[in-house]
């Protein structure tokens, strides 16, 4: 399982996260599968609607969620996965993420500590168990092939090349 | 005829199709005929008491059925229905 993402989304993403530090903040990711790869061209961002506890917590209004989903027919899209956040806390699946699980999307978790992206990992269901998937950042928006030019694994970027100012795993 | 929206998730059980016509006269029919076209979506829709799954929600147009007459809810022609998984989560660790 490979999934890659162009580099302009995923410092979108980042931004969203930072700013939504200390509360968990979250969106979907949409693109393209061609033969098992993965390729993320689009994230949208939408509103944590959760009124439990935001810091531990996130709820995606299910009229957003259709809302993409009808975006994403539109656009000729794949709607790929989910994206979310745990502040202060690793970009491990909790037990709550597995509980709302579902099949086929990839689920992007970032770890953001004292406001800053320090880790970003994908994982897949798989048996009823998240798989921790291989997932790449790219820059060559325009590559035919889904994953030709690979700038670095996202656990590299993150350590050596921080989107803005991140720090390191 | 009744058009029910399947989300991403569930498109493997039903040869990719985004939507599914039915003729159903409420709710409960409808998503019946589905599950009887398309037998492999059934756990996801329903729970081992055949009720709707806690994580599930369905919507009349962008209505919850919970907040109309739940899965008795009367259709009429041209409605569309939609199966929305809950999307949801939170940090904290697996034990």
């Amino acid at each position: 399982m490979t999934t890659t993402i162009e580099i302009e989304i995923l410092e979108a993403i980042q931004s969203q996260l930072e700013s939504a530090y200390p509360h968990e903040a979250c969106g979907f990711i949409l693109g393209h599968e061609h033969k098992g790869k993965r390729r993320i061209t689009k994230s949208i961002e939408v509103e944590n609607i959760s009124t439990e506890n935001q810091r531990r917590r996130f709820i995606i209004d299910p009229l957003d969620y259709m809302k993409v989903e009808k975006l994403a027919l539109k656009e000729g899209l794949s709607l790929l996965g989910i994206y979310h956040s745990h502040p202060d806390h690793p970009a491990i699946p909790s037990i709550h993420d597995l509980e709302f699980a579902q099949p086929y999307f990839s689920y992007f978790i970032h770890s953001i500590n004292s406001g800053k992206l320090t880790d970003t990992r994908s994982y897949r269901l798989q048996n009823g168990k998240f798989v921790e998937e291989n997932l790449s950042v790219t820059e060559n928006k325009n590559s035919v092939a889904p994953d030709a030019i690979i700038i670095k694994t996202i656990a590299d970027r993150t350590q050596q090349l921080p989107l803005s100012g991140g720090g390191g795993v | 005829m009744i058009t029910i929206f399947i989300p991403t998730p569930l498109r493997r059980f039903t040869s990719d199709k985004s939507s599914v016509i039915v003729a159903a006269r409420n709710v409960t029919e409808a998503i019946r005929q589905l599950i009887t076209s398309h037998p492999s979506l059934s756990p996801y829709i329903y729970d081992e008491s055949e009720l709707i799954r806690k994580h599930v929600r369905i919507y009349l147009g962008e209505e919850d059925i919970r907040e109309k007459q739940g899965t008795d809810t009367l259709l009429k022609d041209g409605d569309e229905l939609s199966i929305i998984p809950a999307i949801a989560g939170g940090s904290g660790l697996v034990n």
